[in-house]
């Protein structure tokens, strides 16, 4: 057993002079400090990082594709969608110093559509983390503090979620209805803001419910209302970040899918890069590398980065993960 | 104060139930008796303990004080200001008049704050939920009353957070927090028990000091005997959801008339190495009050018990003959200034 | 002459942090004899159970003995490998921790869990003679031998910290190192376990350490006390020099801020302060920001831990407050 090890990321404390300094500046300033400490953390794991890098990487390739379309790209050639190069014969060609990834069988630059395609799979993303984190913090929340038949109403719904085939219900929805890259983002969060998120979310609220500082603050006079926002919610959000994470990962691999079954209504995307090699036939020609691996090779490194922050997350939210 | 009988707490009959799960599907019909026809008033200004083995009901009826959990019946009433008020049945704006003339410290220190609260943001929380003062008002407050409980500059306390203090400092906070709103009783909970010994007494010092400058009531809650020694004016002692004894702390340590408090008194282990203590002569453990039958709760452990005791219902908590000490036992005159004789526990 | 049974010499244990080296144990000497008991009392971090741990080399990860010795029972075991320490532990030195319910797997009888102990340490049994040795365990421990076929979730916290402790006698142990055995226990259930530890240690004849921060069970139990501040030994001597007669001034602190339900109320000490973090310990002497008669010389120097009467030993430049 350590006794009384002073924890090592302790967040110092500012002095300052009470009633002088307003207290939203005072809170900033220490929220400041707090984020700069859990950075440090976060920067001494190179797992986090590695995600992070590859992360930047892509983020950049979303920044540049505009820039490049106004600059060094003439849309006539290089538009992602609409673009053909007629100086080339025989399309999909292999890569070249003009189209460093080469064509597609229907002469659009693949390096164009990669990147142009980068800046939906974050939208998407972010849509489907901020949704899932909405509603699986809210729930869970809710449901573990007030127990009873509302709990009871979130579960078990929550339960039909999960047991409901994931792809097979978005294959479903998307033949019925339009479904756009906003579309898919809200539909994945709700489906884990009210499943399987929300379910870990509420296990966590239930053991913060139990602490002493939730009686506490009943004893101080604070109503439910108070105590959840005050009390319960703050202590789920570093989960919930950590969930956020997976959901994007989660997100960008179902687009992948759907796409690839042309189920989608989005006018390029790299699922639907994979999907025009497919219906071309030229899937498996390996010859034509470059129609298919840019793309795969894309979901698979962005889902793996947001995978590996979100372990570098991890292990700031769990201090017991953490190598002393 | 003008009251009619000069009691702050008067506590009639409390009865706590929990229900003893026995299964999804199934409601049960066994309860758990965690306070049972409890009695006990409380004077303004005096410092009463609560003493008791873990699982007889102290905790449970701490929480019925501060209504953190309601009474299955019974009758706790208070005196709030000039009315007299029925703690078990306050709603809406009387609730929240009652939070702030009644709080709690809590045992411990570690689990009683959120840790992302800031130790101001702790403090003035009763404060900010019953909307007292504005920001500065309550920066003020809040770093006054942490310099009178010893966190001194509060400069440097005010904005850190809980897991930047030690035990001992964190217990100081948790005095500042209950103390903010001025109340007049305190359910203290434990508050020292989870600290070290060098710490506990400095702890301890200011409670006693503060309690007499605030002119606090308070109801201290503890398994030991030796810090009830220190902290309070009466002591009253528990058994299975009844109090089994009660009177003035010396009264209680040198003249015990009950056999329990008699065998609580001599297991307390004594840091004089030369000192004999007697032997502990009661069998058993504690058990779970679940549907007691209409006998004295402690007859199974008793070395007194006979016939009668079997027969009759829970003795009722008796004054022997000073009005101060009260004893819920049928033979405590016919051992009264023994010692517990029996037969040795085997155990 | 009794058998010298544990030495410690000039043992020093660290723990790695993140923040830099913890010194949990700093400089700590004493020995043990058969049939001595001895117990060890300060506040928590003071490193009384990092001693306990380091003697079993149950240390975590991070911690590591940087310097002293460790001889049980003759045999220097400082640079003992884990395989050559599973003997050494049961065998001879076996812990009883405070998390009884912890040290009982729930799926096995509580029998069967003595039973192994015995088969992977002591050569082999008849089954008649297992079966009566766990018996006798069970009684001598204060249990009744019927219960050894029931499973841990049947037993009161009590009872359960008996079968751990009939565990930790089964194998013989010359030395039984008991960490805050009753801290979870009510009074009365502390009182009888008490009792019986006293009891059978005299009968077996083996030597005690009892770590505990409660000052009452320790004059109780043992028979020498040393005190530890802030991972060093501030004193050591017999209980009764300890209680009555104390060298160093934490000791006296310690002793009167202890408050006790018999004898005359007397007004308890408080020490001012905290205790100290050990990843930056004070220098020289590491009570000197508390103690009320330090001078330069505690800063700057520590003093050495000497005998200042036979078997009365003491870290301090200021015995009982003198200059």
């Amino acid at each position: 057993m350590v006794e009384n090890v002073t924890s090592p990321d302790v967040i110092h404390g500012i002095e300052v002079k009470i009633g002088q300094v307003p207290l939203w500046r005072v809170r900033l300033q220490m929220l400041w400090i707090s984020i700069k400490a859990n950075l440090k953390l976060f920067f001494e794991n190179p797992i986090g990082v590695i995600g992070l890098v590859i992360i930047l990487f892509f983020f950049l390739m979303a920044i540049a594709h505009p820039i490049l379309m106004r600059t060094v790209w003439p849309p006539a050639i290089y538009d992602p969608i609409r673009g053909f190069d007629l100086s080339i014969l025989v399309h999909p060609s292999g890569p070249s110093l003009s189209h460093i990834l080469g064509t597609d069988p229907f002469g659009r630059d693949v390096l164009s559509q990669l990147m142009y395609s980068t800046s939906s799979e974050f939208a998407l993303g972010a849509i489907a983390a901020l949704v899932t984190v909405f509603f699986a913090t809210t729930i869970g929340a809710v449901s573990a503090y007030y127990g009873g038949w509302l709990d009871t109403i979130f579960m078990r719904f929550a339960d039909l979620i999960i047991m409901t085939p994931f792809i097979t219900l978005l294959i479903v929805l998307s033949t019925l209805f339009d479904v756009g890259m906003v579309e898919l983002g809200i539909v994945i969060g709700l489906l884990g803001g009210f499943g399987g998120t929300t379910v870990i979310i509420k296990s966590q609220a239930l053991t913060i419910k139990v602490r002493t500082y939730i009686e506490a603050a009943r004893v101080a006079g604070g109503g439910h209302f108070h105590i959840i926002m005050r009390h319960i919610i703050p202590n789920l959000l570093p989960l919930a970040f950590l969930y956020m994470m997976f959901t994007v990962t989660s997100a960008i691999f179902s687009e992948a899918v759907l796409s690839f079954f042309g189920l989608l209504n989005i006018r390029m995307s790299w699922g639907l890069m994979i999907n025009t090699t497919q219906y071309t036939g030229y899937l498996l020609s390996f010859d034509k590398w470059w129609l298919i691996f840019p793309a795969s090779v894309s979901i698979t490194l962005l889902c793996g980065a947001f995978y590996l922050v979100g372990r570098g997350i991890d292990e700031i939210v769990n201090p017991r993960l953490r190598k002393r | 104060m003008t009251s009619e009988n000069g009691y702050l707490v008067e506590i009639k009959d409390l009865n706590k139930l929990y229900p003893v799960s026995a299964g999804i599907f199934k409601t049960s019909n066994d309860f758990i008796h965690a306070v049972s026809g409890l009695n006990l008033q409380i004077r303004k200004g005096e410092s009463v303990g609560l003493v008791g083995e873990s699982g007889c009901g102290k905790t449970t009826t701490g929480k019925l004080l501060v209504r953190l959990i309601d009474p299955t019946s019974g009758n706790i009433t208070m005196r709030i200001g000039d009315s007299t008020v029925d703690v078990a049945h306050l709603r809406g704006k009387q609730l929240k008049d009652f939070r702030r003339r009644v709080q709690m410290i809590f045992q411990d220190p570690y689990e009683s704050m959120n840790p992302r609260l800031t130790i101001f943001d702790t403090i003035a929380e009763p404060l900010e939920v019953q909307g007292i003062g504005n920001i500065t008002e309550r920066q003020e407050r809040v770093a006054g009353l942490l310099e009178l409980v010893g966190l001194a500059p509060a400069s440097s306390f005010i904005f850190r957070y809980p897991h930047e203090l030690s035990g001992g400092q964190r217990q100081r906070v948790a005095v500042a927090r209950a103390l903010i709103v001025q109340p007049d009783f305190i359910v203290a909970d434990e508050p020292t028990s989870m600290l070290d010994v060098s710490v506990r007494t400095g702890v301890m010092h200011l409670m006693q000091a503060l309690a007499k400058q605030f002119g606090v009531t308070t109801l201290y809650i503890t398994h030991d005997l030796a810090v009830a020694r220190y902290m309070c004016d009466r002591i009253a002692v528990m058994y299975l959801g009844k109090i089994v004894e009660i009177g003035e702390t010396e009264e209680i340590l040198k003249n015990p008339r009950h056999p329990y408090t008699k065998a609580l008194l001599s297991a307390v282990p004594v840091p004089d190495p030369t000192y004999k203590r007697q032997v502990v002569n009661i069998k058993g453990r504690i058990s779970k009050p679940i549907n007691p039958k209409p006998l004295c709760r402690f007859y199974e452990r008793c070395p007194w018990g006979d016939e009668y005791c079997l027969t009759h219902d829970h003795p009722p908590l008796e004054d022997g003959k000073g009005a101060t000490h009260l004893v819920a036992c049928y033979h405590w005159e016919k051992y009264a200034g023994k010692t517990n004789q029996g037969p040795i526990a085997t155990n | 002459m009794a058998e010298e049974v544990l030495r410690l010499e000039h043992l020093t244990m660290h723990y790695k942090t993140r923040a830099g080296e913890l010194s949990a144990v700093d400089d700590v000497s004493f020995k043990l004899e058969e049939g001595d008991s001895l117990g060890l009392v300060g506040e928590s971090g003071c490193g009384k159970t990092s001693v306990a741990l380091t003697i079993l080399k149950l240390l975590p990860e991070n911690g590591y003995i940087k310097g002293g010795k460790i001889i049980i029972n003759g045999k220097d075991i400082t640079n003992y490998t884990e395989n050559q320490m599973r003997k050494v532990r049961w065998g001879e030195v076996s812990m009883v921790f405070q998390a009884a319910m912890n040290a009982l797997n729930p799926v096995y009888r509580v029998g069967d869990q003595i039973e192994e102990a015995m088969v992977t340490h002591l050569p082999p049994l008849s089954k008649e003679d297992m079966q009566a040795r766990i018996d006798e365990l069970f009684r001598l421990v204060g249990l009744d031998p019927a219960l050894k076929t029931r499973y841990p979730h049947e037993f009161s916290g009590g009872m359960r910290q008996r079968a751990i402790i009939a565990m930790a006698l089964s194998c013989g142990p010359i030395l039984i190192i008991a960490d805050e055995p009753t801290t979870a226990l009510d009074v009365i259930v502390q009182d009888s376990l008490l009792r019986e530890m006293r009891e059978f240690q005299k009968k077996l004849g083996m030597a005690m350490i009892y770590v505990s921060h409660d000052v009452g069970v320790i004059a109780e139990v043992s028979e020498r006390v040393g005190v530890m501040y802030a991972g060093r030994m501030a004193e050591l001597g017999t209980t009764a020099a300890i209680f009555h007669d104390p060298i160093h001034p934490y000791t006296m602190a310690l002793m009167s801020s202890f408050p006790s339900i018999v004898g005359e109320k007397t007004e308890l000490v408080s020490l001012p302060g905290e205790p100290p973090n050990l990843l930056n310990p004070p220098s020289g002497c590491r009570f000197h920001p508390r103690c009320p008669f330090a001078t330069q010389i505690c800063i700057d120097q520590n003093p050495d831990f000497v005998e200042h009467e036979p078997g009365h030993f003491a870290a301090c430049w200021h015995p009982r407050g003198k200059k």
